[in-house]
This record gives C-alpha cells, structure tokens and sequence, in this order.
C-alpha cells in the first residue's frame, strides 16, 4: 500500500516537474518558432496569422522567397563575416586580457589592488552608451601604425569595434570570484616547486576554469555580437558593417518587408545559437557552481 | 625587351598618375537596401559623373536610412563628414544650423521653374537640391463616388470641410467598406508630418509659428489647431478611418481590396492602383479645411558637408545631376515626381497625359514644405505623438498645449535654434 502511494505521488511530481518544464520551454522557444516560420511565409499572411496559432506553424503559402530576396537586399554574408569575426576576436582577447587582470588581483600581492579592484567594480554601474561619445571623439583622434606608416584616427575599421571591448569590469569580475575559490594550496605548491606566475596561470588555474571561460565568453559573445549604437557611429564603410546595423537595410521610411525581417533575424540568430549550444553544458555547470547568471 | 618593358612602365606610371590626380569626393547615401531603383540610379549618376571629368572621382558610401541620420551626426562630432552629403528635405535646417552642411553656392538661376519642394534654403541660403520631390492624395474610384452620388472635386474646387465629412458620412452609412478611408496610420514617423500636418495648416493651425520659428503657442494649441485637434478625432470616434493599430498589411492592399473607400496616399504607391483600376481611379486635391489645399513637399536632396575641403568638387557633382535627364531618370526608375516640367514630360508617368500626370500638378500648386527650422526635428516627433494620442482619445486641448509646451521649451532649450 506504501509502495503503491509512493509511487503515485513520484508520478505526479515527475509529471508536475514536466509540465512546468514543458510550460517554460514552450514560452522561451516560441518566439524562435514564430521568427523561423514567419520568414517562409509573405508578408500579407504572415501578419494576419498573428492572431492565431497559425504564427507558430508552415502553413499556408511557405516558400523560401524571403530569404533570397533577403540576400538580393542586402550582403548578409558580409555583415555575418563581420560580426563574427569581430565577436570572436574580442571574446578570445577579453578572456586573456581579462583572465591575467583577474589573476593579479588574486594571486599577486601588490599595493592598491583592493582600491583598483574597488574602482573596477564601480565601473560596472556605467552604461557604455554613457561613454560612447567621449570615447567616439577619442577614437577618431588614436594613433595607429599601417602599412603606410602611423594613421591618426581608428573609424571605419575593425579595431575600433573590437580594442575598446576587451578589457571590461564584470569579465575580470567573473574570473576574480571565481579564481577566489580555487585551491589555494595549489599554488602554493607550485611556487614551492619553483614555476614562474606565469607557468602557474597557464598550466594551473586557466585549465581549471573551464565554467568561468564559457560564462564570460558566453556574456561577451552576447555582447558583441548584439553591438549596433557604437558601429553605427564608428563605421561607414558598408564592408565592415556588422549583422546589426545591417538590420537597418530592411526598414525604409515607411514599409517593413517583415517576411525578410524574419529571414534575416533567422540566418543571423544561427551564430549566436551555434556559440551558445556549443559551450552550454559548461556554462550551465558555471552558473550552477558560482551563480552567476547569464 | 627591356625598352618594352620601360614603355610599359612608363605608361602604366602616367595612367596612374592620372588616376592620382583625379581628388576623391566622398559621398553619403542613405538608401542601402531600398527595393526600389534608387540605389542603381545614384550609383549610375556617380559613374556617369566620374567619366565625365577629370578632376574628380566620386566614391559612394551607402547607410540604412534606419542608421543614416546617426551616423551623420557622429561623423560630425568625430569631424569625419563626407563632401556630398545626402539629407532628407525638412532635416535640412537642422545641419546647416549645425554646420554639418555649407551653402551650395551654385548659381540660383539654374534652379528656377523648379518645384518648390526639393530646393532647400536656409537662412536666405540654398544648402541642399533634390532630383525629386513626393505627393499625397486622395486615391478613389471615379465609380465609387459617382455611386454615392459625391462631386468629384478638382485642383481648383477641392472638398470643403462639410463636403469631406460628409462623403465620409455617406460612404460609411452604405456599409459597403470596413472604413472610407484609410489615412496610413500604419505608418509611423515622419509620415505624420508630412501627410497629416497639411491638415492642420489648411485648418489655419501649424506646427510653430513660421514667422518667428519662436513658439508654438497659439499656433498648435489655438482655435484652429484645436478645430484641427477635434475633426481628427472625430475621424476616429465616428469610425470613419483605421486607427493607429492599423494592420500595414492592410494600408498596402486595402484599397485594392476594397476594405476602404479613399486612401491618403502618397505618389510612390500609385501606380499598382492604376493598373488595378485604370481609368477609374481618381488622384484628388486634399480637402480645402478654410485655408486652402495643403499636401507635404520635399524629399531627399543633396548637399555639401560643412567639413567639406573640396567644395567645388561636391558642387560640380551637384550641378551634374541637376539636368532634366536625371529628373527624368529617377522618376521613372522610383515613380517620383521629376521636379521640372520639362523633365516631367520626358518621363513615362508625368508626361501629359501619363498616369501620375496629375501629381505634378498638385506639387506645384499644394505644396507646403514642413516647418523650416532647425528644431523641426524634434517638433515632428512632438507632433506625431501629439496626434496619435488624439487619435486614441486623448483630450484634444489638453494634449495641443502639451506639445506646443514641448516645441517652446526645446526652442527654448537650443537658444533659438538661429533664427
């Protein structure tokens, strides 16, 4: 009798746990859904389906004709090359830079780390658009040695999308908490056998930081790759434009083509959800051992 | 083989050398991405242009316009505009108050039997000129009017107040449309300016006060602003047009359809009407509110940037494609309206008796550019609102004296803004 209680209520939990996953998953992959099957449909029926669940579903006229009238309308592949290239090399940048800067404040023993650290922490508060004007006035006035020589001013090039990103307070933040709880003993040990920091950081504590390193590459990734306001101040020339600013091509004064809208977001939205699935088992176990959220 | 290959060399150093001579001129254009034949026809006039001379080689940068008038702005606060510059008509005044913009300082004379819409002046200066101008009007069908029984109006006795309401009125009672009219309000933006303010100033009302460019008030919030403010509501309530969750689906096709009676339309969406209707449909004058037939005016023009060190150079390409072949060139590539009459009758459209014919005559004889001042910019977006939330049923009044506190107050707030 026992028996048979407890299973029933396991059951019902695990039918209960089910639903409400279900209920959740169903809200977040939704929206998904309705860009994905939106982008078949024309743009007279993809509006008037949005009363119904018709949204969600390929019925009706399905075709792919927004997608290549998308790529007559605008490069997609150049402004996804761009973005990607600009995301990856910051993100892989921001978690040396970044990574070395936490280090220091955690291992190294040096005067002022905690008043540095504290104004680091400070600058967290601060919204980047709040910036993006002095920093726009000071990028076009850097200093920069090309092939012909020193250049004076950084627009309309791929280092001003990416130098002023690397280095950021919640990415050295991410990496100070979480080099916090690592071992110390560890590298004690090392020290007493003789490796250089250097050796430590490399060969220690960055193969133990696995969680962390998705985490903040994860939330740069985002980050970067969602970037508009400072490329479209900083660049002009339509080669090194990124997917976001390119979103512009498809809104005139007055007509949204939402067919095309809906194809461009899908072929841009596979990027970021290549990135995200491939490093989610390690950023799922981050956020459950350090709780941060991305 | 070596005297070739000298040869060779030398003459591949003189065609370099030449290239090198030629100064580049940048220019900004802000149709990247338009589905129309714009974009090809600007670069076609740039090439043209280039091969035309040898002093100067234009180079072509295109922008969203979603993103074009930002990214002016931050090239003019990073000192990185381009020479030619590509502004939208009543955006005008707000560069050259700037100094984003110079004066073209081209001979005002070649500009003479123009419409008056695409020629910017400022402070007594031309700063800008466009290839093109736009129009509204009522689209219809002779038989649906002649089915109601309601006088087809002309350019010279356009509808009075009484008589629009009630054709609206009559239309409506047959039960025989979703609305009468569709007035576009799936539309966002600057088309509220551009289309619905000519209401208000045929009311005898206006955005701000065009003498002084100082104040709104009185203007927007006075007794025929508010006459304006109550009959616009009244289109609403009386159910006589879409509101503002118009389905833009809807504002494309509707008339076609057969959902609405009249469209406030705009030149650019005519001609799918004409060929659905042919002889039966009607482009017609906007209704005289007291104050005459209004309709909106000017469009996209060129200018020279205010950083421009080769100004001569953006005015030679100006003056390039200030000629009748261009006119035409781009009204018949965008169906938009050429901005001579001789252009007018090289074009497929315009020419007498073409389809569109009649649009060049309303440009010439309604047309009211919006408010030239460098605050119109904000003065539009306090408008659109001011308009959208009566059309939901905000007090009229109270929503009037609002805005026209928000224009003064940024007038107020710029210093002026140079008049």
């Amino acid at each position: 009798m026992m028996a048979a209680v407890s299973a029933d209520n396991r059951g019902l939990r695990l039918a209960t746990r089910y639903a409400v996953l279900l209920l959740v998953a169903i809200i977040f992959v939704f929206p998904l859904l309705f860009m994905a099957m939106s982008s078949l449909k024309p743009d007279q029926q993809l509006l008037s389906d949005t009363d119904s669940l018709r949204a969600f579903l390929p019925v009706g006229d399905i075709s792919f004709n927004n997608y290549f009238a998308a790529f007559e309308r605008a490069p997609i592949g150049v402004f996804v090359f761009n973005s990607v290239l600009v995301t990856g090399i910051t993100v892989v940048l921001t978690i040396l830079v970044c990574s070395l800067a936490g280090f220091a404040f955690v291992f190294l023993d040096w005067t002022g780390r905690g008043v540095v650290f504290s104004i680091l922490l400070a600058t967290l508060i601060i919204p980047y658009e709040t910036i993006f004007i002095p920093l726009l006035l000071m990028a076009s006035q850097l200093p920069w040695i090309g092939t012909e020589g020193i250049e004076i001013g950084w627009l309309n090039t791929y280092r001003v999308q990416i130098i002023p990103f690397i280095a950021d307070g919640l990415s050295i933040f991410l990496f100070v908490q979480f080099f916090k709880d690592l071992p110390r003993e560890l590298i004690e040990a090392s020290r007493v056998e003789g490796a250089s920091w250097w050796f430590i950081y490399r060969r220690v504590v960055m193969p133990l930081s696995g969680p962390v390193i998705a985490t903040a590459a994860i939330l740069k990734f985002l980050f970067m790759y969602n970037q508009y306001l400072w490329p479209l101040m900083v660049v002009q020339a339509e080669e090194i434009r990124p997917v976001m600013v390119g979103l512009g091509y498809f809104t005139d004064q007055l007509n949204v083509p939402w067919g095309e809208v809906m194809a461009y977001l899908t072929i841009i939205t596979i990027p970021v959800l290549a990135f995200y699935l491939s490093l989610q088992r390690v950023f799922i176990a981050s956020v459950a051992s350090t709780g941060v959220k991305g | 083989m070596n005297k070739t290959l000298i040869l060779s060399a030398l003459i591949a150093g003189s065609l370099t050398g030449s290239a090198l001579a030629q100064t580049e001129l940048s220019l900004w254009y802000h149709g990247a991405g338009s589905a129309n034949a714009e974009e090809a026809l600007v670069n076609q006039l740039v090439e043209e242009f280039n091969a035309s001379q040898s002093d100067w080689t234009v180079v072509i940068e295109t922008f969203p316009q979603l993103a074009y008038n930002d990214a002016v702005g931050a090239a003019a606060l990073a000192g990185k505009l381009p020479d030619i510059l590509d502004v939208d008509g009543p955006v005008m005044p707000n560069w050259a108050w700037a100094n984003y913009m110079q004066p073209l300082g081209i001979d005002e004379s070649t500009l003479e039997g123009y419409l008056p819409g695409p020629i910017g002046r400022w402070n007594g200066e031309v700063y800008s000129v466009g290839l093109w101008d736009a129009a509204v009007a009522l689209t219809t069908r002779r038989s649906t009017l002649e089915k109601y029984g309601i006088r087809i109006p002309t350019l010279e006795t356009p509808w009075t107040l009484d008589e629009f309401n009630s054709a609206l009125e009559t239309i409506k009672a047959s039960g025989d449309f979703e609305y009468p009219l569709d007035l576009g309000m799936a539309w966002k933006g600057e088309w509220y300016p551009y289309a619905f303010s000519p209401f208000l100033q045929s009311f005898g009302g206006d955005i701000v006060d065009r003498d002084s460019y100082q104040s709104a008030e009185g203007i927007l919030n006075g007794d025929e602003a508010l006459a304006f403010g109550e009959w616009w509501q009244s289109l609403f309530t009386n159910g006589y047009v879409p509101g503002t969750s118009q389905d833009s689906a809807d504002r494309e096709t509707g008339l076609l359809e057969g959902k609405y009676a009249m469209s406030w339309n705009g030149n650019w969406a005519a001609l799918p009407v004409v060929e659905a209707f042919g002889d039966d449909v009607l482009f017609l004058p906007a209704p005289d509110f007291g104050n005459g037939s209004k309709i909106g005016a000017a469009s996209w023009q060129f200018g020279i940037s205010g950083t421009s060190e080769h100004p001569e150079g953006a005015r030679a390409f100006i003056e390039f494609a200030l000629q009748d072949k261009w006119f035409a060139a781009f009204s018949d590539g965008t169906g938009l309206i050429p901005v001579t009459a001789s252009a007018a009758e090289a074009t497929e459209n315009y020419k007498p008796g073409g389809p569109l014919e009649v649009f060049y005559g309303l440009s010439k004889e309604q047309a009211l550019l919006r408010p030239v001042t460098p605050g119109y910019i904000v003065q539009a977006k306090v408008f659109e609102k001011a308009l959208a939330d009566i059309a939901n049923g905000a007090d009229v009044a109270d929503t009037l004296d609002a805005a026209a506190d928000e224009i003064n107050e940024d007038i107020e707030n710029n210093g002026g803004y140079g008049h």
